[in-house]
C-alpha cells in the first residue's frame, strides 16, 4: 500500500481518489470508507469533537455500516430481552472496542443524547454498558443505535446464555479466597510464637487465649470458604465416586474439630494454622483455573453473538413488492420473500422470481458458487451472492437444513471419547487408597499410642492431599491456556491440550480452512497489447465501486502495483453480466466471455481452466485480458502441514468440495490423502472409522458442515473466521485466521505435558516420602501443612513457566527436505 | 505482657470488622471495575463546545 493520508478517524490508509470527507472543527477531514465516514459525521453532528482531541488510541479496525436488522430489537418477540419496570426499561449491552478514556467519555455524552435517557454505566474492565431509559421516549433500538453510531459494536447481553454464572461464581469465590487469606494470616501470627517460644516460655494463660482467637478466626474460613469442598464431597458421597474433596473436606473437618475441642477441654494441641493455610491454598487454585475459564470464555462470547436473523418480507406479493423487515423465526410455509445479493437465506425455500448464484461453502465445502433458477430450491445458510431473488418459504425455520445439521452435531457429541474419565478414575481410586490407609493409620496408633493418633492422621490427609492431583495438572493447564489466549487460540475444553499431544491424525477441511475462502488472481492472460500492469489497473477502477467479492480480488491484486491514476466515467452495471464504463472516451466491459465479446467482436477461444471463474476486460474491437481467479492456498497452510507431517502425525484432507479441486490442492502441498465430495455424514462416518482403528484425530474446519465432525473428534479446532455454529462445537478456535496458531497450539501443548510430567513426578515422590513420614509420626500437622504449601508453591511456580511466549519471535519455517 | 491479653481480643475484633467492610466494598461493585473510573477521572468535560449539550441527561457514575 502506497497511500501515504491516514484517515481521520480510524488512522487507515486512505485508498486513491476517495471521496470521503468530515469537516470536523472547520477543517474538511479524509475518511477511508463510507463506515468511517458515518462514524465521524455522528459524532461531529452529536457535538463531540472533543473525542477526537482527547483520546491517545485510534479506534480498532474499521466501523461497521448500521445494519438494518437493528429495528428488530423493538419486535415483541426480542424485547424479552430488555426489562420493563414501570415504564422504566434497562438493559444490558455488550460493547466491544474499548480503547481509551475518550471511548468512554464518548459512549457516555452520545447516550445522554437519547431521550429520555436515565442512566448509563459503563464498566470498561468487563465490557459491560447498563443503560435505563424511559421506554415512552425511546426504543431499545435508538439505544445501541446510539453506540453503533459512532463506532462502537453494541448487542444486548443475554446473562444466562454468556457465563455471566461464571463471572458471579468467580466474585464468590474471591469472597472465600480473601476470608481465607485473612484468617490464614491472622491466625500464622498466633501461631508462630508458639512454634519459636521455648517450651513454657509462653504463660499457659496466653496460650489458651491465643488458641481462642485462633478458634473464632478460624470459624469463617471454615464456615464460609471451605464450603465448595463441603458441598463438593457430599455430591460425591451420593454418587459414589470419592473425588479430591473428600479427603479435603476430612482433613479440615478432622482438624478443625480436633483442634477446636483441644481448645475447649484445654489438653492436646491445635492446628488451625494448618486448616486454614490448606483452604486459603485449595481455594487460592481453584480461583487461578477460574479465571482463566472466565477469560476464555469472554473471548468466546465475542466471537459468538449475531444480529437477529432476519428476512425481508413481502406482504402483498405478486401485487406489490414492498418488503417489510421480519425476524426469520416468524416466517411460516407459503411466505413470500426478498433475498438481497450478501445475504444469508433464512429458511429452507424455492424461487419464484429471479436468478442467482448461491453460496453453499459453509453448508457443503462446495467453493464454486452454483446457479439456481426460478422452481429451485435454496437451503438455509447458504448466502446469495449475484442477483436479488424472490423466494417462497417451504420449510419453517425450525425444520431447515441448518437445524437438521445442529440436529446431526447433537448425535455426533454422544460418541466423543473421554479421556478425561480416566484421570477421574485413578483420581478416585487414590482418593479411596488414601482413606484405606489413613483410617489404617489410625486404628494401628490408637491401639499403639493413643495420644499421637489424632496429629498423626490429620498430618495423612494434609500432608498428602492437594498438590498430587488437584494442583499439577490444573495449573499447568490454567497457564497454557492463558498463553495461548495471548497467541490467539482460544481453548474451550480442559482436555485439548492433552488430546492435542497424543494426536496422530490431523484432519483438515479445505474451503476457509487450508484455503482463504475467497477469491483471488491467479493468473492473467494478455488477449491484446496492453500490459499486466496497465490491465490491472484499468480493471481496477472499472471495479473499485463493486461490492462482489470477484471484484474486490481485482482490486486488491491492483493495489500491489504501483500507484497510477486512472478516472473512469459513466459506469454502467449489467446486471449478471459485467461492467461498462469510460477511460479517456474509450468504452471499456468487464465481465463475462459473451457480454465482452458483444463489444470487442468474437474473435477470442475461451480456453478457460475448469476450476478456476474467468473475467474478461475488452474495449471496442479489442480484447484486452482475462482474470482468473480461484481460492487461494492460506500462506502459511504449506508450512503447518510441513510440521504436522515432521511430528509424524498423518495428514488428511476432507472436504465437500469436487474431487477433482481437491486431489489437485492436496498435491500442490505434499496431502496424500485427501478426499472430496464428502457430505456432513460421510466426513462423520470418516473419522469415527478413523477412531475405531485407534486413531486419535485432529480435525480443523471452519463451516457448518464441519460442525458434527468438529465434535466427533477427539480434539477440534474451528476458525475464528468461520461459523458460529462451527465454533460453537469445537473444542478450542483459532481466533486470528492464521494456521500457524495450530503450531503454537501443538508446541504449547509438548510444553505442557511436559511440564504435568514433571509436577507428577515432583508429586509422587513428594507423596511417597511424606505420607509415611507422616504415618510413622515423624511429621505433625504444622510441618505437614508447610510441606504441603512449599510443595504446591514449587507445582505452580513451575507451571507458570508456560505462561512465557517462546522466545524465537520469527516463525520457525518448516520444511521437508531439510529434514531427509 | 499483660497488654497482650487486650491486643490478640482487639485483633481479632479487627479481623472481622475488616472483613466486614471488604463484604461492603465487594457487594457494592466497588471491584468490578477497576480501569473505568481512572479513565474518566482524566477526561475533562469542560471545553468550549462541550457547552452546547445541556439538554444533557443525568449521567451517573
Amino acid at each position: 500500500m502506497k497511500s501515504s493520508t491516514p484517515c481521520f478517524h480510524c488512522g487507515l490508509p486512505v485508498p486513491e481518489g476517495s471521496h470521503w470527507y468530515v469537516r470536523v472543527d472547520g477543517i474538511d477531514q479524509p475518511m477511508c470508507c463510507p463506515g468511517c465516514q458515518a462514524v465521524a459525521q455522528a459524532i461531529v453532528d452529536s457535538g463531540l469533537t472533543t473525542y477526537y482531541s482527547s483520546r491517545q488510541q485510534l479506534p480498532e479496525g474499521v466501523a461497521a455500516p448500521l445494519p438494518e436488522a437493528l429495528s428488530l430489537y423493538d419486535s415483541p418477540e426480542l424485547a424479552a430481552q430488555f426489562t420493563n419496570d414501570a415504564g422504566v426499561a434497562e438493559a444490558m449491552l455488550s460493547v466491544e472496542g474499548i480503547r481509551c478514556s475518550a471511548c468512554v467519555w464518548l459512549i457516555e455524552k452520545r447516550l445522554s443524547q437519547v431521550p429520555g435517557l436515565k442512566s448509563a454505566n459503563l464498566n470498561v474492565a468487563t465490557e459491560k454498558l447498563q443503560v435505563t431509559w424511559d421506554a415512552k421516549l425511546s426504543k431499545p433500538s435508538d439505544i445501541i443505535r446510539a453506540v453503533r453510531e459512532v463506532g462502537y459494536v453494541a448487542y444486548p447481553f443475554d446473562p444466562v446464555q454468556h457465563g455471566e454464572l461464571l463471572r458471579k461464581n468467580t466474585r464468590t469465590l474471591f469472597k472465600r479466597l480473601f476470608v481465607a487469606g485473612l484468617s490464614m494470616m491472622q491466625v500464622m501470627m498466633y501461631a508462630v510464637p508458639v512454634y519459636l517460644a521455648d517450651a513454657g516460655s509462653i504463660e499457659s494463660d496466653l496460650e489458651q487465649l491465643m488458641r481462642w482467637a485462633s478458634l473464632l478466626l478460624t470459624l469463617p474460613a471454615v464456615m464460609y470458604s471451605a464450603q465448595p469442598f463441603f458441598r463438593g464431597a457430599w455430591t460425591d458421597i451420593k454418587v459414589r465416586t470419592p473425588g479430591m474433596d473428600v479427603p479435603v473436606t476430612l482433613g479440615i473437618a478432622a482438624g478443625f474439630v480436633g483442634s477446636a475441642w483441644s481448645t475447649i477441654t484445654g489438653v492436646g494441641d491445635v492446628y488451625f494454622d494448618s486448616v486454614t493455610m490448606f483452604i486459603f491454598l485449595l481455594l487460592a487454585s481453584r480461583y487461578v483455573e477460574l479465571v482463566a475459564r472466565r477469560r476464555a470464555a469472554a473471548s468466546l462470547e465475542k466471537l459468538q453473538y449475531a444480529l437477529p436473523e432476519s428476512a425481508h418480507l413481502m406482504v402483498a406479493f405478486p401485487s406489490s413488492r414492498n418488503t417489510t423487515m421480519v425476524a426469520a423465526s416468524t416466517l411460516r410455509a407459503g411466505d413470500v420473500i426478498l433475498s438481497k445479493p450478501g445475504d444469508a437465506i433464512a429458511v429452507d425455500s424455492v424461487i419464484v422470481d429471479g436468478e442467482t448464484t448461491i453460496d453453499l461453502s459453509l453448508l457443503t465445502g462446495e467453493s464454486h458458487p452454483q446457479p439456481r433458477r426460478i422452481g429451485e430450491s435454496v437451503a438455509s445458510g447458504a448466502v446469495n451472492i449475484s442477483q436479488p431473488v424472490i423466494l417462497r418459504v417451504e420449510k419453517v425455520a425450525r425444520d431447515s437444513t441448518l437445524a437438521a445439521l445442529i440436529r446431526l452435531i447433537e448425535s455426533a457429541g454422544q460418541g466423543k471419547p473421554t479421556i478425561a474419565q480416566w484421570a477421574d478414575r485413578v483420581a478416585a481410586w487414590f482418593v479411596g487408597a488414601l482413606l484405606i490407609f489413613a483410617l489404617a493409620v489410625l486404628i494401628f496408633w490408637s491401639w499403639h499410642d493413643a495420644a499421637r493418633t489424632w496429629p498423626i492422621a490429620i498430618a495423612v490427609l494434609v500432608v498428602s492431599c492437594p498438590c498430587a492431583l488437584s494442583l499439577a495438572t490444573p495449573s499447568a493447564l490454567a497457564a497454557v491456556t492463558d498463553r495461548l489466549l495471548r497467541q490467539g487460540v482460544l481453548v474451550i475444553q480442559p482436555h485439548v491440550i492433552e488430546t492435542l499431544y497424543r494426536t496422530t491424525h490431523v484432519v483438515l477441511d479445505k474451503t476457509g480452512t487450508l484455503t482463504e475462502g475467497r477469491p483471488q488472481l491467479r493468473q492473467t492472460t494478455m488477449l491484446g497489447e496492453a500490459s499486466r500492469e496497465q490491465v490491472l489497473h484499468i480493471a481496477a477502477a472499472l471495479e473499485a465501486g463493486s461490492a462482489h467479492p470477484l471484484s474486490r480480488a481485482l482490486v486488491e491484486a491492483a493495489a500491489q502495483l504501483s500507484a497510477t491514476d486512472v478516472a473512469v466515467e459513466a459506469i454502467t452495471h449489467h446486471v449478471g453480466q459485467g461492467l461498462e464504463g469510460k477511460i479517456a472516451g474509450e468504452l471499456y466491459r468487464i465481465g463475462s466471455h459473451a457480454f465482452v465479446s458483444a463489444l470487442s467482436g468474437v474473435v477470442v477461444v475461451a480456453d478457460e481452466p475448469h476450476d478456476m471463474t474467468c473475467i474478461y476486460l475488452g474495449k471496442a474491437s479489442a480484447w484486452l485480458a482475462r482474470f482468473d481467479l480461484s481460492d487461494a492456498l492460506k500462506s502459511d497452510a504449506q508450512n503447518v502441514i510441513n510440521y504436522f507431517q515432521l511430528q509424524g502425525k498423518q495428514v488428511i484432507l476432507l472436504s465437500g468440495d469436487a474431487p477433482g479441486i481437491v486431489r489437485r490442492t492436496a498435491d500442490s502441498i505434499g496431502i496424500n490423502n485427501a478426499h472430496g465430495g464428502m457430505l456432513p455424514q460421510q466426513k462423520l462416518a470418516f473419522v469415527q472409522q478413523l477412531q475405531s482403528q485407534g486413531a486419535r484425530v485432529l480435525m480443523v474446519g471452519d463451516g457448518i458442515n464441519d460442525a458434527a465432525v468438529l465434535r466427533a473428534a477427539d480434539v477440534s479446532f474451528a476458525m475464528g473466521s468461520g461459523a458460529a455454529l462451527a465454533q460453537s462445537h469445537a473444542d478450542a478456535v483459532l481466533l486470528s485466521a492464521s494456521l500457524s496458531s495450530l503450531i503454537d497450539a501443538a508446541e504449547a501443548a509438548t510444553a505442557c505435558m511436559k511440564v504435568i510430567r514433571q509436577n507428577l513426578a515432583w508429586a509422587t515422590i513428594y507423596n511417597l516420602v511424606a505420607i509415611p513420614a507422616a504415618a510413622f509420626g515423624l511429621l505433625v500437622p504444622w510441618m505437614a501443612g508447610l510441606g504441603m504449601s512449599l510443595s504446591s508453591a514449587g507445582v505452580v511456580l513451575n507451571a507458570l513457566r508456560l505462561e512465557r511466549l517462546p522466545r524465537h519471535a520469527p516463525r520457525r519455517a518448516y520444511s521437508l527436505e531439510k529434514a531427509r | 505482657m499483660e497488654a497482650l491479653y487486650l491486643l490478640i481480643p482487639l485483633s481479632v475484633v479487627v479481623v472481622f470488622a475488616a472483613l466486614w467492610v471488604f463484604f461492603r466494598a465487594m457487594d457494592g461493585g466497588q471491584f468490578d471495575d477497576l480501569e473505568g473510573p481512572g479513565m474518566r477521572i482524566l477526561q475533562d468535560d469542560d471545553r468550549a463546545h462541550a457547552e452546547t449539550d445541556e439538554s444533557q441527561g443525568d449521567i451517573k457514575k
